[in-house]
C-alpha cells in the first residue's frame, strides 16, 4: 500500500513539474504585446492611401472599411478646391464679358438690316438646341447649387428653405440628366458633318475671328472656328459629364469609393469649365450680337449679318436656291 | 464643455456585439442602418483584434465640410450632429466619412438615398431635447438625462469608452502602462489629429 502511495505521489510530483517547466512557454504563447495589431504599424505597413479593413457580421461589406484616413483628401477638393474653383469660373467669365461689352460693346450688322432674311436652323435643328440648353441650364444650376450654393443661396434664404430647394434641385438634375444626353446625341448627328475642322479655320482663328476689330470679317461657312469650338467642347465636355454623372447615378457600380470620387472630381470640373464657356455662348448669342438671336429664336437670320459672319455658307445657300429655281422653272419632260 | 469622444480599447474588445445592439434597440434605428458595427482586423490570424467603430465626431469633421446644404453642426460637447429637415440624402458626407458612420435608410432609383443617419453620441438632433420629433428621428437624447453613451456604458469588458477625450485618454494609458500593451487608440489621429501616447 504504502509502494503504491510513493508510486503515485512520485507521478503526481513529476507532472507538476512538467506543469512548471512548461509554464513559461505557455504564457509566452498567449502574450499579446507579442502579435496584436497595433494602429500605427498597420498604416505605416499600409502607406499614405491605406485603408484598414478587416471582417465584418453584418451584410454590408463595404463596411468593413474601419478606417479610410485619404477621404479626408477627397472631403478637403470638394469643400474648398471645388468649391473656390466653381466660383472662379463662373464670375471670372462674367467679368470677362462685361469688360468685353464695355470695351467693344455691342457688335452691329456694319451694312445694317437688310430685311431679307435666310432660314440658318430649321426646327429640328432649333428643338435639339433648346431641349440641351435648357437642360443644360437646370443641370448646371443645380450642380452648381450643390457646390456653391450653401455660401451664395443658403444665407439669403434660411437653412430649411434651401434644403427644400437643393432636394428639388437634386431630383431635378437626377432625371434631367437624360433628356440632355439625348440632345446631346442629337445634336452631335445634326451638326458633325458641319464641324470638321479645315483650313479656313486656321485663317479664323488668326484673324481672331474679327470679334475685336470692327468691320473685320473672316469668311467661314455654316459654323466658324469658334462655333466649331464651342461644339466640340459641348460634345466631349458633355460626353464626359454623361459618363460620369452616370456613374454618380448608380454608385453601386462605379466601383470603390475612390473611383466614385474621382467621378465627382471630375464632373464638377468639367461643370465648371463647361458652364463658364457657355455664359460666353449666351452672351455673343444675345446682347453680345445684333441679329445672332434670330438663328435659334426664329431660325432665319438678315442676309447682311450672314454675309458679315457667314460668307461662304450664305454663297452656298443662294446657289442651292438658284439651282432649284432652275429645276422648277424648266421642268423635265 | 467636455470634448466627448469614443475610444475602442482593442485588447479587450470580445467583438460580442453588445454595443451594436444596444445602440439599435436604444435608437429603434430602422432595419438596414448600423450606426455602429464591430470590425475585426486579422481574422483568424495571431494578433486578431476587434474594434467598435462609429461616428468618431471628429475635429474639423470632413461631413461637414462637403455636406452640399451645411446640415452637420457641432454640439458644445463637441459632438458632430445634423439635421435631418435639410439633409438632401445626397451622399456627400458617405465619401468624405473616413470610418463609413454615414448610413441611408432606403435606396431607389439612381441611387436614391433617404436621409442620412449616423451615431448621434446618444444625443439627439435640433429639435427640443427628449421630445417625440427627436426620438422619431434622432433616437433617444441620453446626453441631455445626464448619461453617457448605452454602447459604451453596456460594454461587457468596459473595452469601449466613452466620455471627455482627456479622461478617457487617461484611463487608457493607465491600462496600456499597467498591462504592458495597448494596439492604439483606433481612428484617434485620423479623427481629431492626436492620438494617446503612452
Amino acid at each position: 500500500m504504502t509502494k503504491a502511495f510513493f508510486a503515485r505521489l512520485a507521478s503526481a510530483l513529476a507532472l507538476v513539474a512538467v506543469v512548471v517547466m512548461l509554464a513559461p512557454v505557455a504564457q509566452a504563447q498567449v502574450n499579446p504585446t507579442q502579435s496584436s495589431v497595433n494602429e500605427d504599424a498597420l498604416f505605416q505597413a499600409l502607406g499614405t492611401s491605406g485603408t484598414v479593413s478587416g471582417r465584418v457580421t453584418i451584410p454590408d461589406q463595404a463596411s468593413g472599411n474601419l478606417i479610410a484616413p485619404e477621404n479626408k483628401s477627397w472631403a478637403v477638393l470638394q469643400g474648398q478646391t471645388l468649391h473656390a474653383l466653381s466660383i472662379w469660373a463662373v464670375v471670372g467669365m462674367v467679368v470677362l464679358l462685361a469688360l468685353f461689352y464695355m470695351l467693344r460693346g455691342r457688335i452691329r450688322i456694319d451694312g445694317g438690316f437688310s430685311g431679307r432674311k435666310i432660314l440658318r436652323f430649321n426646327a429640328i435643328e432649333r428643338f435639339a438646341h433648346w431641349t440641351l440648353a435648357s437642360t443644360f441650364i437646370i443641370l448646371a444650376l443645380t450642380g452648381l447649387n450643390l457646390i456653391i450654393g450653401k455660401s451664395v443661396i443658403l444665407p439669403l434664404v434660411g437653412e430649411s428653405a434651401f434644403g427644400t430647394l437643393s432636394a428639388w434641385g437634386k431630383i431635378a438634375h437626377n432625371y434631367l440628366a437624360w433628356p440632355f444626353m439625348a440632345a446631346l446625341v442629337l445634336i452631335l448627328l445634326l451638326w458633325v458633318i458641319h464641324n470638321v475642322p479645315n483650313k479656313l479655320d486656321w485663317q479664323w482663328l488668326k484673324m481672331g475671328g474679327g470679334i475685336l476689330k470692327k468691320g473685320v470679317h473672316p469668311p467661314a461657312r455654316k459654323f466658324n472656328a469658334g462655333q466649331k469650338l464651342i461644339f466640340w467642347a459641348v460634345i466631349l465636355g458633355g460626353a464626359a459629364l454623361s459618363w460620369t454623372g452616370i456613374m454618380l447615378l448608380f454608385p453601386a457600380e462605379a466601383g470603390t469609393a475612390a473611383d466614385w470620387q474621382f467621378y465627382q472630381t471630375i464632373h464638377a470640373l468639367v461643370a465648371a469649365g463647361l458652364s463658364a464657356l457657355v455664359i460666353a455662348h449666351i452672351y455673343i448669342g444675345s446682347v453680345g450680337m445684333e441679329g445672332a438671336f434670330d438663328a435659334m429664336g426664329s431660325g432665319e437670320v438678315d442676309e447682311n449679318w450672314a454675309k458679315e459672319h457667314h460668307s461662304l455658307w450664305v454663297e452656298e445657300v443662294k446657289s442651292t436656291q438658284e439651282r432649284n429655281t432652275a429645276q422648277v422653272q424648266t421642268p423635265a419632260e | 464643455m467636455a470634448r466627448m469622444k469614443f475610444l475602442c480599447d482593442a485588447d479587450r474588445c470580445i467583438e460580442c456585439q453588445a454595443c451594436v445592439t444596444a445602440c439599435k434597440n436604444e435608437h429603434e434605428v430602422p432595419w438596414g442602418i448600423n450606426r455602429r458595427r464591430v470590425v475585426t482586423i486579422n481574422d483568424g490570424l495571431p494578433g486578431e483584434r476587434s474594434v467598435s467603430m462609429a461616428c468618431m465626431h471628429c475635429t474639423d469633421a470632413p461631413c461637414a465640410a462637403v455636406c452640399p446644404v451645411d446640415c452637420f453642426y457641432t454640439t458644445a460637447d463637441a459632438v458632430v450632429l445634423h439635421n435631418k429637415d435639410t439633409c438632401i440624402g445626397c451622399g456627400y458626407c458617405s465619401y468624405a466619412c473616413p470610418f463609413g458612420a454615414p448610413q441611408y435608410p432606403q435606396t431607389a432609383n439612381f441611387g436614391t438615398r433617404g436621409k442620412m443617419d449616423k451615431c448621434t453620441y446618444c444625443s439627439g438632433g435640433p429639435e427640443e431635447d427628449m421630445s417625440q420629433a427627436e426620438y422619431v428621428k434622432y433616437g433617444s437624447n441620453r446626453l441631455a438625462e445626464g448619461k453617457l453613451p448605452l454602447c459604451a456604458e453596456m460594454c461587457s469588458t468596459k473595452a469601449l469608452l466613452a466620455g471627455d477625450g482627456d479622461i478617457i485618454a487617461e484611463i487608457y494609458r493607465e491600462r496600456v502602462v499597467t498591462r504592458g500593451y495597448g494596439s492604439g487608440a483606433w481612428g484617434w489621429r485620423t479623427a481629431y489629429g492626436e492620438t494617446v501616447t503612452v
